[in-house]
C-alpha cells in the first residue's frame, strides 16, 4: 500500500503556510524566573496586591514541584531560566479606534484571516479578543456584549475592572497547585481572556479569541476564565496559528470553565502550532491544562477539539461533574505528522447524580507521528446512575507512526454504566480502490475517507470555525474536511 | 514526594538462611542466577502505588511485615487433599506443599514416552539440559521486583518437558498447596516447555489448608516451539489471608497455539502478571480471565500481549464479579511492533458490579507501531440487566436463582474456552460454589 502513503509523505513535506514573523517592539523580560519576574509581569500590568501575592504563592509552590514525566512524549529537557517570561508589544499611546491599531500588527491578523474591522467584519457574529503574545491588542463587539450583561476582555482589563469577579473565580476550578504546568502559568501568566455571562443570558454571538505566538523565546502562559451564571449559555472558540521558529516554544495555558444551575459551556478549538520540521526541529510545545466544572444541577460543558499542530501537545480538556444532572462532553480529532507527538484526552469525573459523559476521539498518525489517547472516566461512590460512554478510533497512515490508547476508568458505584471501546484501522486499499474506480485520485480519496473518518467530530464544530477548520486542516491533509 | 519503592530487606534477610539449604549446589549455574537476581531485586525494593505498574494495588505494606521460610511440610495423605483433586484428572499431578515437591501426594505414572514432568529440585539436580536452555529465559527477572525475588529464593516447582511432535492427551495437574501458616512465604517456580508440533494441557492450581496471612510469590515461565500447543489453566484458590503474586511469561514461536485461562477465586490480595511475547508468525493467543472477589479482596491482573512478528492472532477476554468492598484492577497492554503487519488483537474487559462498596479501575492499552493491523478493546463496568432478571422471575424463577444463572453466563465466555472437558466441569462447579458463597448473588 504506497500510494496513499506516498500521498501523505508529500502533503506531510509542504512547507508551513502561516510561517511568517512580524516585526513589532516587544517589551520583552530578560530570560530567566525568579520572584522579581513574577513581580515584574504584575508591576507591568499593574494588579491589585491579592494577585500578586497569588501568583507569588503559585510561583513558590513551582520551586517545590518537579516536572512530570508520565505523558508519552519525548522532549529535550526545558530550561525554564532561559524563557523570556513577558514580552508586550509597546503601546505607543493608548488606542482610541480600530484605525489606530498598528498596521503591523492588523496586517498580521488579516494574513491569519481575522477581521478586526467591525465595518467589514465577514465572521459577522464572531466578537474577537485579539491576543498579540500576551497583551489583548483590541477587543470588538464589546458595546454590543455589554448590552446584555456579558463581561468579554482580556483578563488583564478584567483584573482591572471586574476584580471582585475575577478573584471570585481565578483558581475555582483549576487551583495554583493544580500541576506542574498549571502552577507556572498561575505565577506568570501574562494574558488572556475572561468571559462572565450572567445569569439567564443568552451569548447572542460565538465569543472567539485567537492566539498568536510572536516574539521569539516567549513561553505563552494565557489564562482563560469562563463563568455561566445560572441558566447562562455560551458558545466559545479558540484558534491558533504561530509562525515558524527553530526554538521550541513553551505554551503553557490554562483554561478555566464553571458553569452554574442549568449553565451550557460550549467550547471549541483548532490548534495549528507550528509543528517543527521534517526532523521535528522547532515546533511548539503545547502543554495546556483545560478543565471544567459543571458546578450545578442540569449544566453541561462541551469541549471539541481539532488539533493538528504543534511539536508536541500534551491536554486533558476535563470535566467535573458535580451537579446532579450534569452532562460533560469531549469530542477531539488529533492529527500526528512529521514527528509531531500528541498525549491527548479528557478527563471525566463523575460525583454528581445522573451524570452523563460522552467522549469521541479520533487520533490520526502519519509520518512519524506518534499519537495517545489518555483518558480517565472516575465514577466516585455517590455518583448514582453515572452514564459514561467512550469510543476512541485510530487511524495509522503509514508504517513508521504509532497509535496509543491509554484509557483508565475507575468505577466506584454499581448503579453506573461505562462503556469503552477503541478500534484501530488503516486506509482500507478496497476502500481506495473503490473511490480510484470512480475517477477519485488517491490524494482525494484519502481526504475523504479521513474526513468520514472525523465527521463525527466536525459535526460539533460550531458553523463559524467550520471554515477555519477546513483551513487549518487543509495543511496537514489537503480536502480532509469537504 | 513519595518514593516509588520500598526496601526488600525484610525479605531479602532470609536469603543467608535459604543459601544454606541450597548446599551442594551452591557453585552451580543455577546459583549464579539467584545471586544475580537477589542483587537486582534489592536494587528493584518492593514497589509503592507510586510506581505506574502498581498505582492501584497497595503491595508495600510487604516491606513491613516479618516473614519466615515455611517450615518442612507436615505429612498429608491423599485423602487430606481429596477435595482438591478434580476428578478425571488423576493420571499426572504433581503436588508442592508450601513450595516443595512432596512426592506422596503425586503421581507422575503414565505419559508418553519421552515427556519429562518432574519437580524442578529434582531436574536441577539431574543437571536436565532442556532446563538450563530454558530457565528464566523468558521471566523479567531483570524487571519485576517479585520476579526477581522468584527467582532469588529459585527452589522447587513444576517442570514439564514435551519433546517434538509428542502429544500428551491427559491434563497435568501441578498443585501448589499453602500450609496457610502466618508469615510464610513461598516462591514456588514452574517451567513449562513444549517443543514444536508437542501438544499438552496444564492445570496449575493454588490452594491452602488454612487461612493465615501468608505470601505466595510465583513464577510461571512458558516456551512453545514452531506449531506447538498448550491449553494452561490457572486456578487459584488461596486462603482468605493470603497474598498471591503471580507471573506468567510466555514465549510463542511461529504457528503456536497458546491459552491461558486465569481463574481467581481465593485470595486476600492477588496480583498476576500475565506476558505472552508472540514471537513467531501466525500465532494464535488467547488470554483469558474470570474473577469472583467479595469482603475486601483485592484482585489486580495486568496483561501484556506483545505482537512482535506478523500475521498473528491474539485473543482476550478478563470478567469480574465484584461484591461486597472488593476490588478490582484490569491492566490489559497490546502492544504491536513495527514488523507486526496483519495482527487481529481483540480485547474485551467486563465487570459486574454487586454492592454499593465494590470497586473497579480498569485500563485496557493499545500500543500500536504498524499500520496495516486490525486491533479492538473495549471495556464495561455495570450491573446485571435488570430486564434479563425481570424476564427469568416473570417464568417463576426466584431473584437469586436468577442473578446466579446471570451471573454464571457472564462467566461462562471465559470458562468455554478450556478445552478438556473434565477440566472445564470441575472449574464451573468450583465457580459455582464460590457464588454460592457471594452474598450480592443471594439476598438482593
Amino acid at each position: 500500500m504506497s500510494t496513499e502513503t506516498q500521498s501523505i509523505e508529500e502533503l506531510a513535506k509542504r512547507e508551513y503556510k502561516w510561517g511568517f514573523t512580524s516585526n513589532i517592539e516587544a517589551d520583552t523580560a530578560p530570560p530567566g524566573l525568579n520572584e522579581g519576574i513574577v513581580e515584574f509581569i504584575s508591576a507591568k500590568k499593574k494588579e491589585p496586591k491579592w494577585l500578586l501575592d497569588w501568583r507569588i504563592k503559585a510561583y513558590r509552590k513551582w520551586t517545590e514541584m518537579s516536572e512530570p514525566n508520565w505523558a508519552y512524549v519525548t522532549h529535550a529537557p526545558i530550561d525554564y531560566q532561559k524563557i523570556s517570561y513577558y514580552s508586550a508589544p509597546k503601546k505607543k499611546k493608548q488606542l482610541n479606534s480600530l484605525d489606530e491599531v498598528d498596521p503591523e500588527v492588523k496586517a498580521t491578523f488579516d494574513k491569519l484571516g481575522i477581521s478586526l474591522d467591525e465595518q467589514k467584519r465577514l465572521a459577522g457574529v464572531v466578537a474577537v479578543d485579539a491576543v498579540l503574545d500576551s497583551v489583548s491588542v483590541a477587543t470588538t463587539f464589546k458595546g454590543k456584549l455589554a448590552e446584555m450583561g456579558v463581561i468579554f476582555c482580556s483578563f488583564s482589563e478584567a483584573v482591572l475592572e471586574h476584580g471582585d469577579l475575577v478573584k471570585k473565580y481565578l483558581g475555582n476550578v483549576v487551583p495554583y497547585s493544580d500541576n506542574f504546568f498549571a502552577t507556572l502559568n498561575s505565577a506568570v501568566f501574562s494574558d488572556g481572556s475572561f468571559c462572565y455571562i450572567p445569569k439567564g443570558v443568552r451569548c447572542p454571538m460565538e465569543l472567539s479569541t485567537y492566539f498568536r505566538i510572536n516574539a521569539s523565546n516567549t513561553g505563552q502562559f494565557e489564562r482563560t476564565l469562563i463563568v455561566a451564571e445560572e441558566g447562562a449559555y455560551v458558545s466559545y472558540l479558540e484558534g491558533c496559528t504561530a509562525p515558524m521558529r527553530d526554538e521550541n516554544q513553551l505554551h503553557a495555558a490554562v483554561v478555566e470553565l464553571l458553569a452554574l444551575d442549568n449553565a451550557q459551556i460550549k467550547y471549541s478549538t483548532v490548534q495549528n502550532w507550528y509543528p517543527g520540521d521534517e526532523e521535528g526541529r522547532g515546533g511548539i510545545y503545547n502543554f495546556v491544562t483545560k478543565r471544567g466544572k459543571c458546578a450545578g444541577v442540569n449544566s453541561k460543558i462541551s469541549w471539541t477539539q481539532v488539533e493538528t499542530g504543534s511539536a508536541i501537545t500534551w491536554k486533558y480538556p476535563s470535566v467535573v461533574l458535580q451537579g446532579d444532572n450534569s452532562v460533560g462532553e469531549f469530542y477531539s480529532v488529533a492529527l500526528t505528522n512529521k514527528r509531531q507527538q500528541a498525549d491527548t484526552g479528557t478527563k471525566m469525573i463523575h460525583v454528581g447524580k445522573n451524570t452523563r459523559s460522552t467522549i469521541v476521539s479520533k487520533g490520526i498518525s502519519a509520518g512519524r507521528g506518534q499519537n495517545s489517547y489518555r483518558g480517565l472516566v472516575k465514577v466516585t461512590k455517590g455518583a448514582e446512575n453515572a452514564r459514561n460512554f467512550s469510543q476512541c478510533d485510530s487511524m495509522l497512515i503509514g508504517d513508521r507512526c504509532g497509535a496509543h490508547t491509554f484509557p483508565y476508568i475507575e468505577v466506584a458505584n454499581p448503579t453506573a454504566t461505562v462503556e469503552h471501546e477503541a478500534t484501530t484501522s488503516k486506509v482500507g486499499e478496497d476502500q481506495i480502490f473503490y473511490c480510484n474506480q470512480r475517477g477519485i485520485d488517491t490524494e482525494n480519496a484519502v481526504s475523504m475517507i479521513v474526513n468520514g473518518f472525523c465527521k463525527e467530530i466536525f459535526n460539533e464544530l460550531p458553523m463559524e470555525f467550520a471554515v477555519e477548520a477546513q483551513k487549518l486542516l487543509g495543511i496537514s491533509l489537503e480536502g480532509s474536511v469537504g | 514526594m513519595k518514593t516509588v519503592k520500598e526496601d526488600a530487606g525484610a525479605i531479602l534477610k532470609l536469603f543467608d538462611a535459604f543459601e544454606k539449604e541450597c548446599n551442594g549446589t551452591r557453585k552451580s549455574w543455577v546459583h549464579e542466577l539467584r545471586q544475580k537476581a537477589r542483587a537486582r531485586a534489592a536494587e528493584l525494593g518492593i514497589p509503592t502505588t507510586k510506581d505506574e505498574e502498581w498505582r492501584y494495588t497497595n503491595v508495600a505494606p510487604l516491606a513491613k511485615r516479618a516473614f519466615t521460610r515455611p517450615a518442612p511440610a507436615k505429612s498429608l495423605a491423599v485423602k487430606d487433599i481429596a477435595a482438591l483433586l478434580p476428578p478425571g484428572l488423576a493420571e499426572a499431578r504433581l503436588v508442592f506443599v508450601d513450595g516443595r515437591y512432596t512426592e506422596a501426594l503425586s503421581n507422575v505414572g503414565s505419559l508418553p514416552k519421552g515427556v519429562t514432568l518432574s519437580s524442578l529440585h529434582a531436574a536441577l539436580a539431574s543437571d536436565d539440559k532442556a532446563l538450563r536452555a530454558h530457565l528464566a529465559q523468558y521471566a523479567r527477572q531483570n524487571d519485576h521486583p517479585f520476579v526477581a525475588l522468584n527467582t532469588a529464593f529459585l527452589l522447587d516447582g513444576a517442570y514439564l518437558h514435551v519433546p517434538k511432535d509428542v502429544e500428551v492427551e491427559s491434563p497435568i495437574h501441578v498443585l501448589h498447596i499453602a500450609s496457610g501458616g502466618e508469615g510464610q512465604l513461598a516462591h514456588p517456580r514452574n517451567l513449562f516447555v513444549v517443543e514444536a508440533g508437542a501438544h499438552a494441557t496444564v492445570l496449575e492450581h493454588y490452594a491452602a489448608l488454612a487461612g493465615g496471612t501468608y505470601v505466595t510469590n510465583t513464577v510461571t515461565e512458558v516456551s512453545l516451539g514452531e506449531g506447538a500447543q498448550l491449553d494452561h489453566t490457572k486456578l487459584q484458590e488461596e486462603g482468605a489471608g493470603a497474598t498471591h503474586i503471580a507471573s506468567i511469561e510466555a514465549r510463542l514461536a511461529g504457528k503456536a497455539n497458546f491459552a491461558n485461562h486465569n481463574v481467581t477465586l481465593g485470595g486476600e490480595l492477588t496480583r498476576n502478571d500475565i506476558n505472552a511475547v508472540l514471537d513467531g508468525e501466525q500465532v494464535e493467543c488467547t488470554v483469558n480471565g474470570f474473577y469472583i472477589a467479595n469482603g475486601t479482596q483485592h484482585v489486580d491482573n495486568h496483561t501484556l500481549v506483545d505482537h512482535a512478528k506478523p500475521h498473528c492472532h491474539s485473543y482476550e477476554i478478563y470478567k469480574g464479579v465484584m461484591d461486597d468492598t472488593s476490588n478490582a484492577v484490569f491492566n490489559g497492554k497490546i502492544f504491536v511492533h513495527q514488523d507486526a503487519q496483519k495482527t487481529d488483537a481483540k480485547q474485551d474487559n467486563k465487570h459486574l458490579l454487586l454492592s454499593r462498596d465494590a470497586e473497579v479501575q480498569t485500563k485496557p492499552q493499545l500500543q500500536i507501531y504498524a499500520d496495516d493491523v486490525k486491533c479492538t478493546h473495549g471495556a464495561t463496568v455495570g450491573q446485571l440487566d435488570a430486564d434479563a432478571v425481570f424476564y427469568m422471575r416473570s417464568r417463576g424463577i426466584g431473584r437469586a436463582e436468577a442473578l446466579r444463572i446471570l451471573t454464571f453466563a457472564f462467566a461462562e465466555d471465559v470458562l468455554k474456552e478450556i478445552k478438556h472437558q473434565a477440566m472445564r466441569a470441575w472449574i464451573a462447579s468450583r465457580v459455582h460454589e464460590r457464588m454460592a458463597h457471594t452474598t450480592g448473588l443471594k439476598t438482593r
